[in-house]
């Protein structure tokens, strides 16, 4: 048989398409499989729809900040719009705070001269929604709005990167513990035992008093207590069972090293896991920087949780549904991301475990 | 069993350590050190420094220092509180924590209960509209922000209905002339708490093995019980203050349950669908027995496991919850002075509060372990 004949047929019995190519049509065929079962259940969808309209919400304030809003008066920290209001001076109840004012309010607060039936013209921050502040101003007089659509972004990216972080660790040793095993496994797997037994906001409410918390710093500390936590055991557990499948042995009969089994052959089967809890760790992450902003131990200038701290601070908390512009918002925010990441997280639970799914 | 306990006892012991260990390097970490929390006053002059450092023994070598921690924390000397000063970290805990203790209690108990029964019907519910309710509302809850949620439940409960008191643990007008000071009070309803569910436990061992009169003997068992601690309590004179009490525990306890049951329902929901696969479930089908038998006898049971080990999980969220909720309601335990000492930068009380707290989830877990192995016998020879 001669050079050319060996040549036809290898030819013949490889495909003529580039490895690359095939590995992503699977790929993609895969994904299309997951997203049937995906787009089955409902929750998800309904999470997804939330993400994507905070996603829009994130993308629309630097466009409406550089076109329409007028910086001076809609940027969400040093913003300020004086609004004035005419308000008639009574005596005792009030019935309307828009148009009439107590008179000893009146004396305290604007002039000690004030008599009853007077026109005075007072600030009226915080202003309820009106066309120029759809959701209304702060006590303040910063936008509601504005702010709300500002904070989506950083509450972006702390979920984003502490999820990053927990599951890049979660995996690394999730993979390294199972395939190994002996020591190495014994200590991550009790120091998450550790982490998982206590309570994670009290530690950092702790951290906070101790040392100044920013952001940046939040996310790395939940995506490094996540990652060490309850997210390594999960994974560890999928890992024990995909190192005794055949291909992990086929892979070392070739030759692989260890890295190279755990990184290409191993870490791949437990990526779909990691991005489930991705999920989870996002609703936990934008869940502590709310808490932790509204008893005021972080470093930041705007959040959704500074904005339910300022309504508390300022006394706005027990208005019930009149000052409703001050705390629905900022709260309904923080609730819808959080359940939406959470239902993504659950209708994936059910892509990634075939057991839950539809009888 | 007695010596997975023993067992099980010395870790968390080792694991204790390893958290007050993990504690001491956190405030050695701080900026300035820890001596920066004692001399960052610039106004010391630099001699009464020198004579703070010396006799805090913040001049040792670190190996002594963190022996002397160690040996501080076994003793229980935590040190004294900056903005109670004089009083010592251990006395300001000794006098919250059965507070704490009590809502941590109710809150795991009562949202436990609630998870798991919603889950075992929602196991069977699947599809239909109530499932996509539940499961929403749940998550929703689950997700809440709990501060703005514990305002909207005093909001709704405590201003516009004005069924239960706003927040504190008391009403002062009706203590005014009490006999006995309320951690008394709480002391005994604690004590009471731990003997009516000895009780019962054991109620429900004896007659374990009872056929056909299981389930009217234990509702008399119950009912005897209740009614039992109910003259007891009306009999001391007390009863009207530990009413008072319990009236102020029902909003913060509702709080908790209705952000921490979800996690339990969600759980029992999976375990129960997969437990519903098994092939005892399908013989039990096909015996004709009952859906609710099936349901309540064969699956649930099984399903309880993985439940059970979620619990461990759910104990740190019910600690992490309660005290958002004690904040919230002015309930003055644990969770509101580890808090407040966080905010006014009382470094010993904050540390004094976290050990506590992690005493407290330690212990729990050790509980849940024992309880566990008692469920499931496989765990106790491994």
């Amino acid at each position: 048989m001669n050079q050319s004949t060996c040549q036809e047929i290898s030819d013949k019995s490889l495909p003529t398409e580039p490895l690359w190519r095939i590995r992503l049509r699977l790929m993609w065929r895969g994904l299309g499989r997951n997203w049937a079962f995906f787009v089955e259940n409902r929750i998800g969808l309904v999470g997804l729809g939330i993400i994507l309209f905070f996603f829009l919400l994130m993308i629309a304030h630097p466009i409406l900040m550089s076109t329409v809003w007028d910086p001076v008066v809609y940027d969400p920290v040093i913003g300020y719009d004086e609004i004035t209001i005419d308000v008639t001076v009574v005596d005792g109840q009030i019935t309307d705070s828009l148009q009439e004012i107590n008179i000893d309010v009146a004396k305290i607060d604007y002039d000690p001269a004030a008599q009853v039936g007077d026109v005075l013209t007072i600030l009226a921050q915080p202003a309820p929604p009106s066309r120029a502040h759809l959701l209304g101003t702060d006590p303040l007089g910063r936008d509601v709005l504005s702010q709300l659509m500002y904070s989506t972004a950083s509450e972006f990216t702390l979920g984003i990167m502490a999820a990053l972080v927990t599951v890049f660790i979660a995996t690394t040793i999730g993979a390294v513990s199972a395939y190994y095993g002996g020591l190495i496994d014994t200590f991550f797997m009790r120091l998450a035992d550790l982490i998982i037994i206590l309570p994670f906001l009290p530690i950092l409410i702790v951290l906070g008093a101790l040392f100044d918390l920013e952001l940046i710093h939040l996310a790395l500390l939940i995506g490094v207590l996540g990652g060490f936590g309850g997210t390594t055991l999960i994974i560890k557990a999928q890992a024990l069972t995909v190192k005794v499948k055949p291909f992990i042995e086929a892979a070392r009969i070739a030759g692989g090293s260890d890295w190279h089994v755990i990184f290409t052959h191993l870490v791949p089967n437990l990526m779909p896991l990691a991005f489930l809890y991705m999920m989870f760790t996002v609703t936990g992450a934008i869940f502590s920087e709310a808490v932790l902003s509204f008893f005021g131990l972080l470093d930041i200038n705007m959040s959704w949780g500074i904005m339910i701290q300022l309504a508390q601070n300022q006394g706005y908390l027990l208005s019930g549904t009149r000052y409703w512009w001050l705390l629905m918002p900022s709260g309904l925010a923080i609730c819808l991301l959080c359940t939406a990441f959470y239902l993504v997280g659950r209708a994936l639970d059910e892509v990634v475990n075939p057991r839950l799914r539809q009888r | 069993m007695t010596g997975f306990i023993l067992r099980r006892t010395a870790q968390i012991v080792l694991t204790l350590v390893v958290f007050q260990t993990l504690l001491f390097f956190l405030l050695q970490a701080q900026p300035g050190g820890i001596q920066y929390q004692f001399i960052g006053n610039p106004d010391i002059p630099p001699e009464a420094q020198q004579l703070i450092i010396e006799r805090l023994g913040l001049d040792q070598p670190l190996e002594k220092q963190y022996l002397n921690y160690l040996k501080n924390f076994l003793t229980g000397n935590l040190g004294f509180s900056f903005v109670h000063y004089p009083r010592p970290v251990m006395d300001i805990i000794a006098e919250r924590a059965p507070r704490t203790i009590l809502l941590f209690l109710t809150a795991t108990v009562v949202s436990f209960y609630t998870g798991f029964f919603l889950g075992r019907i929602l196991a069977w519910q699947r599809g239909g509209l109530v499932e996509y309710g539940v499961t929403l509302g749940g998550s929703f809850l689950y997700t809440v922000f709990t501060p703005w949620f514990g305002l909207v439940m005093i909001w709704i409960f405590a201003f516009k209905l004005d069924w239960l008191p706003v927040g504190k643990f008391l009403n002062p007008l009706k203590w005014q002339d009490a006999p006995v000071r309320a951690n008394v009070v709480f002391g005994h309803m604690l004590l009471t708490a731990l003997v009516l569910s000895l009780l019962l436990f054991i109620l429900y061992l004896v007659t374990h093995k009872i056929g056909q009169w299981k389930d009217p003997i234990r509702r008399v068992g119950i009912t005897g019980f209740l009614l039992v601690t109910v003259g007891v309590w009306a009999a001391s004179g007390l009863g009207g203050y530990a009413l008072d009490i319990a009236g102020h525990l029902v909003l913060p306890t509702l709080t908790i349950t209705l952000t921490a049951f979800a996690s339990t329902m969600l759980l029992t929901r999976n375990s129960m669908l997969e437990t519903l696969r098994e092939d005892y479930i399908l013989t039990a089908r096909a015996k004709g027995l009952s859906e609710r038998v099936v349901r309540d006898r064969h699956a649930a049971r099984n399903a309880l496991l993985p439940v059970v080990t979620s619990l461990v999980l759910n104990l740190a969220a019910v600690i992490s919850g309660g005290i958002i909720t004690e904040t919230i309601f002015s309930w003055p335990g644990m969770g509101l002075t580890l808090l407040q000492a966080a905010q006014q930068k009382d470094i010993p009380l904050a540390m004094g509060a976290l050990t506590f707290v992690g005493v407290l989830a330690l212990i729990a877990h050790l509980v849940v372990d024992v309880l566990y192995a008692f469920l499931d016998p496989r765990i106790r020879y491994h």
